[in-house]
């Protein structure tokens, strides 16, 4: 034991020292802990971003991809198709889409980046119920109109821009989900960073 | 030989000298009324959580896959199952009746007051920790409404700006709420939050008696005895704990040992609490839909949306005030705001006097206001938000916050009546 004077510089100094390094231990040791609660590798899988192919996609054909447990559907409208758009309008519950139930780029009358592609997901805004495309058959359930979707569980009725028709169960237009195009042929459905 | 015993360990352990210190010889108000039940029937509801969660973990599966099943199987296989469960899910709705009259005794005899404000913050601490603690358990069970009520509640994170979507991501886990989210809800649900609830309910008690309890007159039990004070007979019968008398060199009057005195008061309480509690355990379970919601009696299922998606009542009010703002982000820096104003209130009452029996007929008029308010949102916060129901959220959010602007307003000033000397 030394009884020199309290040097008190230097035990101000050595105990910020000892605070600072600490303290950058914790932080240290923080970081797994909140990193775990970011989605696992497994999740991020399931979770990924599909791609598909929509070269040998005829006009009026409809194809399913799967992303995130989900079918998402892709469609090739006719120009007669995109025509009819407009017609349906006053009977839309929301025609302008100001519901956001698709991306910014996507808020269109069309409710696509290209006019003529249409991607959805495929399940009902009401109770998901999966509604069945009707390309040829739809001026049955709304008059003059040649092609929408119709939902066989509770009879819910989209346009073909997926936007839901007034007096039914669903309380909104179907989802489109963020998508982007790499080349004419190719889409990948749940990215769209760089799109504008 | 037991004396000796006791004494070798008091001299390494003072346990006899800590339970007089905070029972037998802690001075309590003599004048406590009904009102002082709910401090120590929420104490009963914790142990209750506590004791029967535990068993329940012994049979629940946290698994996206096994978590309803399992239920159904403490319901119907397990011997009490039904019994732990129910015991539980009526605790959870208890708790916040009793958490809610403890909290509004505190705002009718104005106990956040100086120097009460610590004690009043970890009580909103215990609070949100509670209403976390009863979010996350409720996901537990993975009903319709388990999963759809989690969806809205972590979609109000989603509304923050620039960080919400990656918020959200990394609380569920997940790109929609699955088995991962689950299986943290439940990790935070049966350790994490129970302990941190146990570790605040400690300081709340700790802090209560350091500043000592608050009474329905809202003035200080004498402790200084000045020669001015006179005794009663009472007065001079009971032996408080040398820290509250200074070693002996003041007297306190006014004041009653809280064992055997309040301890047996609360044991009436207990019993009314468990007389009611029994009932709704036995013959209303449910709670009419409220406190076990019909949708909850159905799976989870992502693809399915209920029809009406409304949170358990407790939060309703808070609930209401959400959906009462257009605009999503306010609407939660509302809901937020609404449980931070109850936080400031010791700094929102400028008043002196704290009981509501000698304040300013304003200040009881806006009592009135607060808890019209309160309970009028969350009966809106159950309705579909629609139309004259939207309409009167808002008038009521409006006057929920009113009571804090004008409190803080007449509170500086306010014409109050005259305070007794010694409690009544």
């Amino acid at each position: 034991m030394s009884n020199a004077p309290v040097d008190h510089g230097r035990r101000r100094f050595l105990t910020i020292a000892t605070s600072v390094v600490g303290g950058v231990g914790a932080v240290g040791v923080a970081v797994p802990f909140i990193a775990s609660w970011n989605p696992s590798e497994r999740a991020k899988q399931a979770g990924a971003a599909v791609t598909a192919d929509i070269s040998k996609l005829e006009p009026g054909q409809l194809i399913r991809v799967e992303w995130r447990g989900k079918p998402v559907w892709i469609v090739k409208r006719t120009a007669e198709t995109l025509q009819q758009l407009e017609l349906v309008e006053q009977n839309l519950r929301d025609p302008a889409s100001d519901v956001p139930q698709q991306p910014a780029y996507a808020q269109n009358r069309h409710r696509s980046i290209k006019p003529e592609i249409f991607i959805a997901v495929g399940i009902c805004t009401h109770l998901g119920c999966s509604p069945t495309y009707l390309p040829n058959d739809f001026s049955a359930q709304v008059e003059g109109i040649r092609a929408g979707f119709f939902c066989p569980c509770h009879g819910s009725k989209f346009d073909m821009a997926g936007r839901v028709f007034q007096a039914v169960p669903a309380p909104t237009n179907l989802v489109v989900p963020p998508h982007m195009f790499i080349d004419d042929n190719t889409i990948i459905i749940g990215e769209d960073e760089g799109v504008v | 030989m037991f004396k000796n015993l006791m004494s070798w360990i008091e001299y390494r352990l003072p346990f006899m000298d800590k339970m007089n210190l905070h029972v037998m010889q802690y001075p309590a108000p003599k004048n406590f009324n009904f009102w002082y039940f709910f401090g120590s029937l929420a104490m009963l509801v914790l142990v209750n959580q506590i004791v029967t969660g535990i068993w329940l973990t012994m049979n629940y599966e946290p698994s996206a896959e096994g978590a309803f099943a399992s239920i159904e199987y403490i319901m119907r296989d397990v011997d009490y199952g039904w019994l732990l469960r129910y015991m539980h899910s009526t605790g959870a709705s208890a708790f916040f009746v009793v958490v809610y009259l403890h909290m509004l005794r505190g705002m009718m005899y104005g106990s956040y007051q100086k120097p009460r404000e610590l004690l009043w913050i970890f009580g909103m601490l215990i609070f949100l920790v509670l209403m976390a603690e009863a979010f996350m358990g409720y996901l537990l069970p993975w009903g319709q409404m388990s999963f759809w009520g989690a969806q809205v509640i972590i979609g109000i994170f989603g509304t923050i700006p620039f960080i919400g979507e990656d918020l959200t991501l990394w609380i569920r886990g997940d790109y929609v709420i699955s088995g991962a989210t689950l299986n943290r809800f439940f990790a935070l649900h049966v350790i994490a939050l129970p302990l941190v609830l146990v570790i605040l309910v400690f300081l709340h008690i700790m802090a209560l008696h350091e500043v000592g309890s608050n009474n329905p007159d809202g003035i200080d039990i004498k402790k200084d005895n000045d020669g001015t004070v006179e005794l009663t007979e009472a007065d001079k019968k009971f032996t408080f704990h040398q820290y509250f008398t200074r070693g002996g060199k003041k007297v306190i009057v006014d004041a009653i040992p809280f064992h055997p005195y309040y301890t047996v008061k609360d044991l009436v309480g207990v019993a009314g609490f468990l007389l009611i509690f029994a009932w709704v355990i036995f013959f209303f379970p449910e709670g009419g839909g409220y406190f076990l919601e019909p949708p909850n009696f159905e799976a989870a299922n992502p693809l399915k949306t209920p029809d009406h998606i409304a949170p358990v009542w407790y939060f309703t009010p808070f609930y209401a005030i959400l959906r009462a703002i257009p605009h999503p982000f306010m609407g939660a820096v509302a809901m937020f705001a609404a449980i931070v104003a109850l936080a400031l209130l010791p700094w929102l009452d400028r008043g002196k006097v704290r009981s509501v029996r000698y304040r300013s007929g304003i200040h009881r008029v806006n009592l009135i206001n607060f808890c019209v308010s309160f309970v009028a949102l969350g009966v809106l916060g159950v309705l579909p938000a629609e139309g004259l129901y939207t309409l009167l959220a808002q008038i009521f959010s409006f006057t929920y916050f009113g009571f804090f602007v004008l409190l803080f307003f007449y509170s500086k000033n306010e014409n109050t009546k005259p305070l007794p000397v010694r409690v009544t």
